[in-house]
């Protein structure tokens, strides 16, 4: 019983935080001369007929996927005390090689897709093992690095498609890509189980990876709540002193917790590569869900569950955002909402913590009137 | 604390009422577009960036509110969101809603217009700018960018008095490689022992170097310091930054897409822009529209010289004194007499 109250007093301030920002997109929506109410209804509109219903739902799933990872991946790092900003390098850089790398090899279905994942998540690795390495020998902040090793992956991708990865049967003037991966490599999509449920089925493929996705979340969850691994993450980023104490290496949890969160975003643009586009070409990249992970990160309190909700709420928006242009709203509204409500998140929060701070204070100051407490921000 | 929750409640509060007084008189506007005679309803969806780009987008807005006004329809426009992950579900929906045909805005919607037009086989998709598809009911609207561009080549070529030419393209993908190949051609046709160097903002087909002014302006200020006096730009939102730079060094810029000396507006810049090369966006917009619903079916179309598709644009009167000169080189391109290539 007590867990369950606990839980919901966790869960409160988010309440808040999304009501909050519901009403400052609703006086947005006024400002401009709209709607909020039929906006509202926009929001929760999945279409009229069956097929445009399972459609929205398949593009909530779709897009949910790469949003939960990439949140993962950067919650890893700040559960550190970490601020990986490189998870978008990090995911194109093992998108480009999973893509190249699984239509170069030939193997049975169930193990070629198992060798793109790992790839995948090699290459992430590697790639976040530059800024851990330079942060730990050279006191490089990851901050700058990251950024600076996002712009670098552009390139990088662009030549190995160029080069290395380059299909070799595209016609002169055609944008390049990489070669297809074979069936083999391929995650059949999970339209069959809509039609299970009792749901017509959606006309886009609705990626098989969100299985994956859900694993590894529940993985994750595992190794930070139940693993000494996990323990010592959290406790370098609670107290890092503390940590160094009790015999944790800053500088080796630095590199591990780098080169987890890389392997995490290796994953991110696997959903699509695997599902849907079967190969890697500048144009259909989806780029960006590293950046918009920072927040679905922030917003899911670095915790998998939270993160899996943040990560879904996201999508619910963005997949509501060409229904609410249908009502004459702009899609930046989408955008507004999500930063409110990450903006909010983050305020309700820090309010809660103080509040927790005073009334530390006050019990300490009852039990023992001499206690001399520092002055918290009021 | 206490306080802040008053403040929120108090917020709160005036909020809803101020949506309950909204919702009164506003009731469902905004989802009607022009009423019009025909009940043909068209869909529309752009590109990032959406309606206000000054370019690309507000050209086809232009074709699209044409065919409004002198042909009566209506219309849905929708814009992809920020990275556009979203082109398909956009077409789906706008097949959906019981609109045809469908236009999509520019040649990313490649792939996606095949998917989505292959499970609606009754709409007419249209795809303005990009490669050939198989489907019958997607019609593509191409531009010869190359042969504008071997225009613009020829006139960069006739005004530049130091002989060095510069070239600053969004990326290197194959449309703006079009650009430069065409360009290129035309510098030469006029005197090969000019070498054009050509930059691009961005590497691949990595769509951000459209959207870098300050990159633009940097790459720009250098060629002019270089000794270049006239730069081809063909990187959309970027190329403002270009149009600064020139007007910085006092040398010559060209536009692409619209007639930028008209959407950059400011005299100063406006000095200094020699010409745009001109993709009539507009036209294959309107003209898709008053085709289809003439004949309830659309093929796809080239849009070069020959038509008026692309062409150049002579506001400012800098190029007066070489209209001759160019006209002359378009019918030889026309006449075939002249091939541009769109690559190098």
């Amino acid at each position: 019983m007590t867990r369950v109250v606990a839980w919901a007093r966790g869960f409160a301030p988010t309440v808040v935080a999304l009501g909050v920002a519901l009403l400052v997109t609703a006086l947005f929506i006024l400002i401009i001369g709209e709607n909020p109410l039929a906006a509202l209804r926009a929001l929760f509109d999945f279409g009229e007929s069956p097929t445009a219903q399972a459609n929205s739902l398949g593009v909530w799933i779709n897009r949910a996927a790469p949003l939960f990872l990439s949140g993962l991946a950067v919650s890893v790092g700040f559960r550190m005390g970490l601020f990986n900003i490189g998870v978008e390098g990090q995911y194109r850089i093992a998108t480009v090689i999973a893509a190249g790398v699984g239509a170069a090899i030939v193997a049975p279905a169930p193990l070629h897709v198992l060798v793109i994942i790992l790839v995948a998540m090699l290459a992430g690795a590697a790639y976040a093992a530059i800024p851990a390495v330079l942060k730990v020998t050279r006191g490089v902040s990851e901050v700058i690095s990251t950024i600076m090793l996002n712009s670098i992956a552009i390139g990088i991708a662009a030549y190995l498609i160029r080069r290395p990865f380059a299909d070799p049967d595209l016609g002169e003037g055609e944008n390049t890509t990489t070669r297809d991966l074979p069936e083999s490599g391929r995650i059949p999509g999970i339209n069959d189980l809509f039609g299970l449920l009792g749901l017509e089925e959606p006309r886009r493929p609705v990626y098989g990876f969100v299985f994956i996705a859900i694993l590894v979340g529940i993985v994750m969850a595992v190794v930070l709540s139940r693993t000494r691994f996990g323990f010592e993450l959290r406790t370098s980023g609670l107290n890092p002193s503390a940590a160094t104490a009790n015999g944790v290496s800053a500088s080796s949890m630095t590199i591990k917790a780098m080169v987890l969160s890389g392997a995490l975003a290796g994953l991110v643009g696997l959903p699509e590569l695997l599902g849907e586009s079967f190969r890697f070409s500048g144009e259909s990249f989806v780029a960006g869900y590293g950046f918009t992970g920072i927040a679905v990160a922030l917003l899911g309190r670095n915790r998998p569950l939270g993160i899996a909700g943040a990560a879904l709420l996201f999508s619910f928006l963005d997949r509501a955002g060409p229904r609410l242009q249908s009502e004459g709203i702009p899609p930046a509204a989408v955008v507004i909402m999500q930063g409110i409500i990450v903006l909010c998140v983050v305020i309700v929060d820090e309010i809660g913590r103080r509040r927790l701070l005073r009334a530390e204070e006050r019990r300490a100051r009852v039990e023992d009137p001499q206690t001399v407490t520092e002055e918290v921000a009021s | 604390m206490r306080r802040v929750m008053k403040l929120a409640a108090g917020f709160a509060a005036a909020a809803v009422m101020l949506a309950g007084c909204a919702s009164d008189d506003d009731g469902d506007a905004g989802t009607s577009e022009t009423g019009g005679s025909e009940d043909a309803s068209v869909g529309l969806a752009f590109d990032v960036g959406g309606r206000g780009d000054l370019s690309f987008n507000d050209s086809a807005a232009a074709g699209i509110e044409r065919a409004a006004d002198e042909l009566g329809i209506t219309f849905q426009e929708l814009s992809p969101n920020e990275d556009g992950s979203n082109r398909a579900d956009l077409l789906r929906q706008l097949a959906d809603e019981g609109h045809n045909p469908v236009i999509g805005i520019g040649y990313a919607f490649g792939a996606d217009m095949d998917t989505v037009a292959a499970e609606y086989p009754d709409v007419q998709f249209v795809r303005i700018d990009g490669g050939p598809s198989e489907l019958e009911n997607v019609a593509v609207m191409t531009f010869a960018d190359e042969q504008g561009s071997f225009l613009m080549g020829v006139a960069a070529a006739l005004k530049s008095e130091s002989g060095m030419i510069g070239l600053i393209g969004g990326n290197e993908g194959a449309v703006i490689n079009a650009f430069a190949a065409g360009f290129k051609q035309g510098v030469a046709a006029v005197d090969p022992a000019i070498q054009v160097q050509d930059q691009r903002l961005a590497p691949g087909e990595d769509a951000r170097g459209f959207d870098d002014a300050a990159g633009a302006r940097v790459a720009a200020e250098a060629m002019y310091q270089s000794g270049i006096d006239v730069i081809y730009t063909p990187a959309g939102q970027s190329n403002i930054g270009t149009f600064q730079a020139a007007a910085a060094a006092d040398a010559w810029a060209i536009g692409t897409d619209s007639d930028q000396w008209e959407t950059a507006g400011d005299p100063e810049l406006q000095a200094h822009i020699l010409s745009s090369m001109l993709k009539r966006v507009d036209n294959a917009v309107f003209e898709s529209v008053s085709t289809f619903l003439e004949e309830g079916a659309l093929e796809s179309t080239a849009y070069d010289l020959s038509t008026d598709g692309v062409g150049y644009a002579t506001s400012g009167g800098f190029i007066d004194d070489i209209t001759d000169q160019l006209d002359d080189y378009k019918q030889q391109i026309i006449d075939g007499e002249i091939e541009v290539s769109r690559t190098e």
